[in-house]
């Protein structure tokens, strides 16, 4: 259970990012988080891991207050929760092992993780993951040889590796075609499927969120505007969440 | 219309007035650098200039065996009254023709050469009967053969005059056997191959500094760094203390260690022993993520055992480098012609027992340092923010004396400054007032940009640094370690730290932040964030630079040895003081050939790193 209890962000300059948004996500719901580029989806994902810190409110995850924890009491939570990004964030210039191997890092000893070295465990289970997202056969290029899709699904076998209970995608398929959008898809369909894992995905396109998701959040500027099914969302609700002149096109 | 006129009048005047004063500054620059071509064009220059280009395109590279060849031919000062008979050279050999084989002193006559190598060039003596074995050199008295051996020469007769029979002496020279490398060839190979070792190890010590000084200077990384004051002020009071405590230490171990510095088996025992025990301890120590949470008593206890752990290494350092100066240098004793070998292990240990004192100091000052800016935390978290402001005040005010108090006391060494109210107690006092100034105009939980601050302090240091040319550092480090290569070692060593450093934390700057993201995402620590997300960025830029600076080094280390720094610059400026030009062309052109080769090393090496 992940409990997001009036969580504020105003960045230096002060912009609103956020403005006390509650909400809250039972364990293994796919959550799509809609809403216009600006209107702080990214912020809010980055405020439950406290990539970015938030002003007020809180983030209690499995009873844990995340807002509050001490640095090492985060990096424990944050083990837990993998994350997935747009631009995939990969390190282009390491192996595609070595990237899903990072996922790792939380759990291994840091004295050897230092010059890079993993357990055969670790390695094997490596390979599995990257098995998993269909590109076994890759492991060992550089991750910039790879094409977008394969990079991300890179990208998902590195928080695959952190044996997550939550992840957060942030838009993991704007920068990528339909047909691949759905690939990746796909496969955060499965692990909240099987592995019972909870998704917190923000989204562009409506279809996809019709076609994936549990519930949706959606916020405007900061506020959230909307909790509730994706069949809920209908034209008045899309005016609402996107403004007076946006048009459906999915 | 005069409307019109007058404006444009003005801009013609405004447009003579400046064509005029740009005028007046190149005839001002041509009277500062005394531009002079009368002095281009005289006699004595052009042949000067002549003589030494003529020099400089002769390097002194090879030398033959000479084979010298003498050919006399009689002659009588002034002429007898009877002409004794003279027989006629061999024709097969070298001759010499004086057509009446007199003359008067002081008279001009022809000497004509027959048979001679073609294409030489010898001196021609005067050989008088009163010493048939002094030469006397004749004025312009050099003959040059033509193609067919033959060669014509006006001299003008000595006055020597003498019944006896006197001699006219050709000295030639010609070139035996294969060319072999000159003396001065062998000197420059030396010195050069001193000047690319001299540039390689500057290149090293730079490295190896610049590598995690870069860290502090790059902005995006330090940006992130802030504390609120009560962590800043008391990891400020951590760090004097800390440092103070790392030297005690290091001079306890030290002198623990001091009876055994001769016993070669001891120093192994100790220097194995306590590393294997040292490393059972940290790996003890260290927070495993794997395990769960420990218990108040149990994280006392284990930093207890870092502690300990952390001796028991720097004790093994201090054996094992004391070791390695004991068996190196005896070593270098019996090697014989590897004796290098065994003297690289002795100074190497040196040069670690030198550094061990000031990195256990250091590391004393982070590890005390960084208590306290935990405590400082917990508190900053836990206490009410009155309370806070009233501690913060009080270790703001005691961080800021400390750190005036010292920088007084630095002051007070560097000029000699007796009175202890001006190094000591003014300086502290205003530090401490400073400090409750900014703990009374700060909230007291905001954290503070103090990553900022130490970013700004590292790159004024480095720009400070930097703008000191490696010429003159030279000369500071002669002073300091003597003439030699060694000196410039150290100026071009420490030349590349700041110029490589600022070059680094520009790639820093430069990475892409995604990666940096995602991985602290997993729970990486901060280490490993930058082990995994930075370090895999920047590895190329910065093979690319170090072979860049490498190849500056080189360069520079060329002309280091100017200022007594050692490698070639010390042989070419001594030879060209000696106006010997040919010696100097010969060095020139080895700093040619070495620096064009490196330049082509380093971008074929750039090109398959980057």
């Amino acid at each position: 259970m992940l409990e997001v209890r009036n969580l504020t962000k105003i960045y230096e300059g002060g912009v609103l990012a956020l403005n006390r948004v509650s909400f809250q996500v039972p364990q293994g719901q796919f959550l799509a988080i809609i809403g216009l580029s600006g209107s702080g989806k990214s912020t809010l994902l980055r405020c439950i891991n406290r990539l970015i810190e938030p002003t007020e409110g809180e983030v209690i995850w499995k009873g844990v207050n995340i807002t509050t924890a001490s640095p090492q009491e985060l990096r424990l939570v944050r083990r837990k929760i993998g994350m997935v990004f747009q631009n995939f964030n990969l390190v282009y210039r390491s192996k595609v092992i070595t990237n899903v191997l990072c996922g790792r890092l939380g759990y291994v000893n840091p004295a050897w993780s230092l010059i890079n070295r993993f357990s055969q465990e670790d390695i094997q289970k490596a390979l599995r993951q990257l098995e998993r997202v269909g590109i076994a056969d890759k492991a060992f290029q550089r991750a910039d040889e790879l094409s977008g899709g394969q990079q991300q699904r890179v990208g998902i076998a590195r928080a695959l590796m952190q044996d997550p209970e939550m992840i957060l995608a942030d838009e993991p398929v704007a920068s990528l075609d339909p047909v691949l959008a759905h690939s990746i898809m796909r496969y955060l369909e499965q692990i909240n499927k099987e592995d019972g894992v909870t998704i917190l995905c923000s989204l562009h396109f409506l279809d996809l969120v019709h076609r994936y998701a549990d519930r949706v959040i959606a916020l405007n500027k900061g506020n959230l505007v909307f909790e509730g099914l994706p069949q809920e969302i209908d034209d008045q609700k899309f005016k609402e969440i996107y403004g007076r002149e946006a048009e459906r096109i999915g | 219309m005069e409307k019109k006129t007058q404006p444009s009048i003005w801009k013609s005047l405004r447009l003579g007035l400046g064509i005029l004063a740009v005028l007046v500054v190149y005839a001002y620059g041509f009277q500062v650098t005394k531009v002079d071509l009368a002095e281009f064009r005289k006699e004595s220059r052009q042949d000067s200039r002549i003589r030494v280009m003529r020099a400089l395109v002769k390097p002194d590279i090879f030398e033959f065996d000479q084979e010298e060849f003498t050919v006399f031919a009689p002659i009588y000062v002034p002429c007898p009254n009877q002409m004794p008979q003279i027989p006629p050279p061999d024709p097969n050999q070298p001759y010499l023709v004086i057509p009446s084989q007199c003359g008067k002193p002081n008279q001009s006559i022809q000497v004509e050469g027959f048979n001679f190598q073609p294409n030489i060039k010898g001196p021609i003596f005067f050989v008088p009967s009163s010493d048939p074995n002094a030469s006397l050199a004749l004025q312009r008295g050099n003959i040059e053969t033509d193609s067919q051996g033959h060669f014509l020469i006006t001299i003008r007769l000595p006055n020597r005059p003498s019944e006896e029979v006197q001699y006219l002496k050709v000295v030639t020279r010609r070139n035996v056997g294969l060319p072999r490398f000159s003396q001065t060839a062998k000197d420059t190979w030396d010195k050069i191959i001193e000047t690319i070792f001299l540039a390689l190890l500057a290149t090293t010590i730079g490295t190896l500094f610049s590598l995690p000084i870069s860290f502090f200077a790059a902005r995006n990384l330090m940006k992130e760094v802030k504390s609120p004051l009560t962590s800043i002020s008391l990891a400020a009071l951590g760090w004097p203390i800390g440092i103070a405590l790392g030297l005690n230490a290091a001079r306890l171990i030290q002198s623990f260690l001091a009876p055994w510095r001769h016993q070669s088996p001891a120093s192994l025992v100790l220097g194995v022993g306590s590393a294997l025990a040292g490393t059972l301890l940290l790996r003890w120590a260290v927070f495993d993520p794997r395990r769960e949470q420990d218990n108040r008593s149990t994280k006392m206890l284990r930093t207890v055992a870092q502690l300990a752990g952390l001796v028991a290494w720097v004790l093994a350092f201090f054996a094992l480098s004391q070791l390695g100066v004991k068996v190196g240098f005896s070593l270098a004793s019996h090697l014989g012609r590897f004796a290098f070998l065994g003297n690289f292990i002795g100074q190497l240990s040196d040069v670690v027992t030198v550094l061990l004192t000031p990195a256990v100091a250091l590391a004393g000052g982070a590890w005390v340092g960084s208590l306290g800016g935990e405590l400082g935390t917990k508190w900053n978290d836990t206490l009410p923010a009155a309370v806070l402001k009233l501690l913060n005040s009080l270790f703001s005010a005691f961080a800021m004396a400390t750190l005036f108090g010292l920088l007084g006391w630095g002051i007070g060494w560097l000029y000699e400054i007796k009175t202890i109210a001006y190094t000591l107690f003014y300086p502290a006092a205003v530090g401490a007032v400073l400090g409750a100034l900014l703990a009374l105009f700060t909230q007291p939980k905001q954290p503070l940009p103090i990553g900022l601050v130490i970013y700004t302090l590292t790159r004024t240091l480095l720009n400070a640094v930097r703008s000191i040319e490696a010429l003159i550092m030279a000369i500071v480090a002669v002073i300091w370690v003597g003439i030699g290569p060694f000196a410039g070692v150290l100026a071009l060593g420490l030349h590349t730290i700041a110029s490589l450093a600022k070059l680094y934390s520009e790639q820093v700057e430069s990475i892409l932040p995604g990666p940096i993201e995602a991985i602290t995402a997993t729970g990486a620590t901060r280490l490993q964030t930058i082990v995994y997300a930075v370090i895999p960025q920047i590895i190329p830029p910065y093979i690319s630079f170090t072979m860049y600076r490498w190849d500056i080094n080189v360069r520079m280390s060329t002309i280091i040895g100017f200022a007594g720094g050692g490698g070639i610059g010390f042989l070419l400026i001594q030879n060209i003081n000696l106006l010997n030009y040919r010696a100097a062309s010969t060095q020139m052109l080895a700093i040619a050939v070495v620096v064009a080769a490196m330049d082509y090393l380093s971008s074929a090496m750039r090109e398959r790193f980057v």
